[in-house]
Protein backbone atom coordinates (compact mmCIF):
# COMPACT_ATOMS: atom_id res chain seq x y z
CA UNK A 1 0.00 0.00 0.00
CA UNK A 2 2.37 2.19 0.74
CA UNK A 3 4.89 3.43 -2.20
CA UNK A 4 7.61 5.79 -1.07
CA UNK A 5 7.99 7.60 -4.84
CA UNK A 6 10.30 9.83 -3.58
CA UNK A 7 12.45 11.16 -0.36
CA UNK A 8 10.00 11.21 2.39
CA UNK A 9 9.90 14.19 4.96
CA UNK A 10 9.44 12.54 8.31
CA UNK A 11 12.28 11.33 9.97
CA UNK A 12 14.18 8.33 11.09
CA UNK A 13 12.71 5.57 13.24
CA UNK A 14 9.42 7.08 13.63
CA UNK A 15 6.42 5.45 15.39
CA UNK A 16 7.41 4.15 17.98
CA UNK A 17 7.84 6.93 20.57
CA UNK A 18 4.96 8.55 19.22
CA UNK A 19 2.52 5.60 19.67
CA UNK A 20 4.20 5.42 23.25
CA UNK A 21 3.39 8.84 24.11
CA UNK A 22 0.16 9.11 23.06
CA UNK A 23 -0.95 6.09 24.92
CA UNK A 24 1.28 7.32 28.20
CA UNK A 25 0.04 10.72 28.26
CA UNK A 26 -3.86 9.67 27.64
CA UNK A 27 -3.61 7.43 30.72
CA UNK A 28 -2.04 10.49 33.02
CA UNK A 29 -4.63 13.00 31.52
CA UNK A 30 -7.10 10.33 32.79
CA UNK A 31 -5.36 9.90 35.61
CA UNK A 32 -5.39 14.01 36.26
CA UNK A 33 -9.14 13.87 35.51
CA UNK A 34 -10.12 11.32 37.56
CA UNK A 35 -8.34 12.82 40.59
CA UNK A 36 -9.73 16.47 40.09
CA UNK A 37 -13.63 14.68 39.47
CA UNK A 38 -12.55 13.60 43.23
CA UNK A 39 -11.49 16.65 44.50
CA UNK A 40 -14.39 18.41 43.33
CA UNK A 41 -16.52 15.93 44.52
CA UNK A 42 -15.79 16.14 47.83
CA UNK A 43 -15.10 19.82 48.16
CA UNK A 44 -16.41 21.79 45.14
CA UNK A 45 -14.95 24.98 45.31
CA UNK A 46 -18.08 27.94 45.23
CA UNK A 47 -15.97 31.24 44.76
CA UNK A 48 -13.34 32.55 43.50
CA UNK A 49 -11.37 32.86 46.63
CA UNK A 50 -11.76 29.09 47.19
CA UNK A 51 -10.46 28.65 43.26
CA UNK A 52 -7.57 30.52 43.75
CA UNK A 53 -6.74 28.93 46.63
CA UNK A 54 -7.12 25.54 45.46
CA UNK A 55 -4.64 26.60 42.37
CA UNK A 56 -2.35 28.10 45.18
CA UNK A 57 -1.38 24.79 46.03
CA UNK A 58 2.28 24.26 44.48
CA UNK A 59 1.28 20.35 43.62
CA UNK A 60 -2.19 21.20 41.93
CA UNK A 61 -0.32 23.58 39.32
CA UNK A 62 2.63 21.13 38.98
CA UNK A 63 -0.35 18.38 38.80
CA UNK A 64 -2.28 20.86 36.23
CA UNK A 65 0.68 21.60 33.95
CA UNK A 66 1.80 18.23 33.30
CA UNK A 67 -1.70 17.41 32.42
CA UNK A 68 -1.39 20.22 29.88
CA UNK A 69 1.93 19.28 28.42
CA UNK A 70 -0.13 15.87 28.09
CA UNK A 71 -2.40 17.57 26.16
CA UNK A 72 -0.38 19.63 23.56
CA UNK A 73 2.18 16.17 23.35
CA UNK A 74 -0.87 14.24 22.64
CA UNK A 75 -2.53 16.77 20.75
CA UNK A 76 0.57 17.34 18.44
CA UNK A 77 0.67 13.51 17.91
CA UNK A 78 -2.76 13.26 16.93
CA UNK A 79 -2.38 16.40 14.72
CA UNK A 80 0.63 15.07 13.00
CA UNK A 81 -1.04 11.94 12.36
CA UNK A 82 -3.90 12.91 10.82
CA UNK A 83 -1.88 15.81 8.85
CA UNK A 84 0.15 12.94 7.40
CA UNK A 85 -3.01 11.20 6.53
CA UNK A 86 -4.80 13.75 4.53
CA UNK A 87 -2.35 16.33 3.69
CA UNK A 88 -0.12 14.94 0.71
CA UNK A 89 1.72 18.09 -0.62
CA UNK A 90 4.98 18.43 1.39
CA UNK A 91 4.95 22.21 1.57
CA UNK A 92 1.61 22.12 3.11
CA UNK A 93 2.12 20.02 5.49
CA UNK A 94 5.04 21.08 6.80
CA UNK A 95 3.68 24.46 6.54
CA UNK A 96 0.47 23.21 8.96
CA UNK A 97 2.59 21.22 10.91
CA UNK A 98 5.05 24.21 11.76
CA UNK A 99 1.52 25.94 12.67
CA UNK A 100 0.37 23.78 15.21
CA UNK A 101 3.65 23.11 16.88
CA UNK A 102 3.90 27.13 17.58
CA UNK A 103 0.49 27.05 18.65
CA UNK A 104 1.23 24.47 21.34
CA UNK A 105 4.13 25.88 22.48
CA UNK A 106 2.42 29.78 22.68
CA UNK A 107 -0.05 27.68 24.78
CA UNK A 108 2.26 25.73 26.60
CA UNK A 109 3.56 29.32 27.69
CA UNK A 110 0.01 30.48 28.31
CA UNK A 111 -0.76 28.10 30.91
CA UNK A 112 2.59 28.48 32.62
CA UNK A 113 1.35 32.36 32.94
CA UNK A 114 -2.19 31.17 34.06
CA UNK A 115 -0.93 29.07 36.80
CA UNK A 116 1.88 30.90 38.20
CA UNK A 117 0.66 34.23 38.39
CA UNK B 1 -8.17 -15.83 -10.99
CA UNK B 2 -6.61 -13.69 -8.51
CA UNK B 3 -5.31 -11.64 -10.61
CA UNK B 4 -8.88 -10.90 -12.28
CA UNK B 5 -10.18 -10.02 -8.63
CA UNK B 6 -7.85 -7.40 -8.39
CA UNK B 7 -8.63 -5.75 -11.49
CA UNK B 8 -12.61 -5.82 -10.72
CA UNK B 9 -11.67 -3.42 -7.29
CA UNK B 10 -12.81 -0.23 -7.26
CA UNK B 11 -11.03 2.82 -8.20
CA UNK B 12 -12.59 5.42 -6.02
CA UNK B 13 -14.66 4.41 -3.12
CA UNK B 14 -17.63 6.66 -2.51
CA UNK B 15 -17.80 7.26 1.22
CA UNK B 16 -21.25 8.80 0.96
CA UNK B 17 -22.46 5.23 -0.77
CA UNK B 18 -21.08 2.99 1.75
CA UNK B 19 -22.59 2.42 5.29
CA UNK B 20 -19.81 2.46 7.50
CA UNK B 21 -20.14 0.08 10.47
CA UNK B 22 -20.07 1.64 13.95
CA UNK B 23 -16.25 0.37 14.76
CA UNK B 24 -15.34 3.09 11.79
CA UNK B 25 -18.02 5.77 12.58
CA UNK B 26 -16.46 5.88 16.36
CA UNK B 27 -12.81 5.55 14.64
CA UNK B 28 -13.60 8.59 12.57
CA UNK B 29 -15.71 10.49 15.00
CA UNK B 30 -12.66 10.23 17.55
CA UNK B 31 -10.08 11.64 14.98
CA UNK B 32 -12.83 14.81 14.16
CA UNK B 33 -13.52 14.87 17.90
CA UNK B 34 -9.78 15.18 18.29
CA UNK B 35 -9.34 18.17 15.98
CA UNK B 36 -11.85 19.76 17.36
CA UNK B 37 -10.37 19.59 21.08
CA UNK B 38 -7.14 20.73 19.62
CA UNK B 39 -8.93 23.69 17.98
CA UNK B 40 -10.83 25.10 19.03
CA UNK B 41 -10.81 23.16 22.47
CA UNK B 42 -7.29 24.16 23.71
CA UNK B 43 -7.71 27.86 23.47
CA UNK B 44 -10.96 28.08 24.90
CA UNK B 45 -10.61 26.00 28.20
CA UNK B 46 -7.85 28.34 28.62
CA UNK B 47 -8.95 31.12 28.17
CA UNK B 48 -11.62 29.42 30.80
CA UNK B 49 -8.90 29.03 33.23
CA UNK B 50 -7.36 31.72 32.79
CA UNK B 51 -11.03 33.96 33.25
CA UNK B 52 -11.47 31.73 36.46
CA UNK B 53 -8.03 32.23 37.79
CA UNK B 54 -7.62 35.64 37.10
CA UNK B 55 -9.45 38.26 38.93
CA UNK B 56 -12.91 38.50 41.15
CA UNK B 57 -13.95 40.71 38.19
CA UNK B 58 -12.87 37.89 35.18
CA UNK B 59 -14.62 34.98 37.33
CA UNK B 60 -17.70 36.90 37.48
CA UNK B 61 -17.63 37.22 34.12
CA UNK B 62 -16.69 33.57 33.80
CA UNK B 63 -20.61 33.05 35.91
CA UNK B 64 -22.18 35.23 34.02
CA UNK B 65 -21.20 33.49 30.46
CA UNK B 66 -21.90 29.60 32.03
CA UNK B 67 -25.08 30.73 33.63
CA UNK B 68 -27.06 31.93 30.02
CA UNK B 69 -28.91 28.76 28.93
CA UNK B 70 -27.72 29.69 25.27
CA UNK B 71 -23.97 28.76 26.58
CA UNK B 72 -24.89 25.69 28.53
CA UNK B 73 -26.66 24.47 25.26
CA UNK B 74 -23.30 25.46 23.28
CA UNK B 75 -21.17 23.85 25.49
CA UNK B 76 -23.14 20.26 25.12
CA UNK B 77 -20.94 19.64 21.78
CA UNK B 78 -17.58 19.88 23.26
CA UNK B 79 -18.88 18.40 26.23
CA UNK B 80 -19.98 15.22 24.06
CA UNK B 81 -16.63 15.53 21.90
CA UNK B 82 -14.33 15.25 25.41
CA UNK B 83 -16.27 11.98 26.02
CA UNK B 84 -16.97 10.34 23.23
CA UNK B 85 -12.95 10.99 22.46
CA UNK B 86 -12.16 9.74 26.09
CA UNK B 87 -14.33 6.60 25.82
CA UNK B 88 -13.00 5.62 22.30
CA UNK B 89 -9.41 6.38 23.82
CA UNK B 90 -9.68 3.66 26.31
CA UNK B 91 -11.43 1.31 24.17
CA UNK B 92 -8.10 1.73 21.78
CA UNK B 93 -5.85 1.18 24.94
CA UNK B 94 -7.34 -2.28 25.74
CA UNK B 95 -7.30 -2.82 21.79
CA UNK B 96 -3.42 -2.52 22.52
CA UNK B 97 -3.75 -4.91 25.18
CA UNK B 98 -5.15 -7.33 22.55
CA UNK B 99 -8.41 -7.32 24.29
CA UNK B 100 -11.52 -7.43 22.20
CA UNK B 101 -9.84 -7.80 19.44
CA UNK B 102 -12.21 -10.34 17.20
CA UNK B 103 -15.33 -8.72 15.40
CA UNK B 104 -18.06 -9.34 17.75
CA UNK B 105 -16.39 -7.68 20.53
CA UNK B 106 -15.00 -4.88 18.73
CA UNK B 107 -18.90 -3.93 17.61
CA UNK B 108 -20.28 -4.54 20.82
CA UNK B 109 -17.36 -2.46 22.46
CA UNK B 110 -18.20 0.45 19.68
CA UNK B 111 -21.61 0.53 20.51
CA UNK B 112 -20.51 0.69 24.32
CA UNK B 113 -18.40 3.57 23.49
CA UNK B 114 -21.35 5.08 21.75
CA UNK B 115 -23.47 4.60 24.22
CA UNK B 116 -21.19 5.81 27.46
CA UNK B 117 -20.21 9.06 25.44
CA UNK B 118 -23.66 10.04 25.23
CA UNK B 119 -24.82 9.17 28.57
CA UNK B 120 -22.08 11.04 30.52
CA UNK B 121 -22.79 13.82 27.99
CA UNK B 122 -26.33 13.63 29.65
CA UNK B 123 -24.98 13.35 32.98
CA UNK B 124 -22.63 16.35 33.15
CA UNK B 125 -25.76 18.33 30.76
CA UNK B 126 -27.53 17.52 34.36
CA UNK B 127 -25.09 18.91 36.56
CA UNK B 128 -24.72 21.83 34.18
CA UNK B 129 -28.11 22.58 34.31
Amino acid sequence: MVKQHKLAVTGAHYGLKDWLVQRVSAVLMAIYLILLAGVLFVAAPQDYAAWKSLFSHQWMRIATFVFFICVFWHAWIGMRNILMDYVHPTAIRLTVQIMVITALLFYLVWTAEILWS
Amino acid sequence: MEAKLHNKRPKHLNLFKIRQPLPAVVSILHRISGVLLFFPGIPLMLCGLQMMLGSQQSFEALQDYLRSPMVKLMLLSPLWFFFHHLCAGIRHLFLDLHIGVALPQARASSKLVFAAGLILTTLAGLMLW
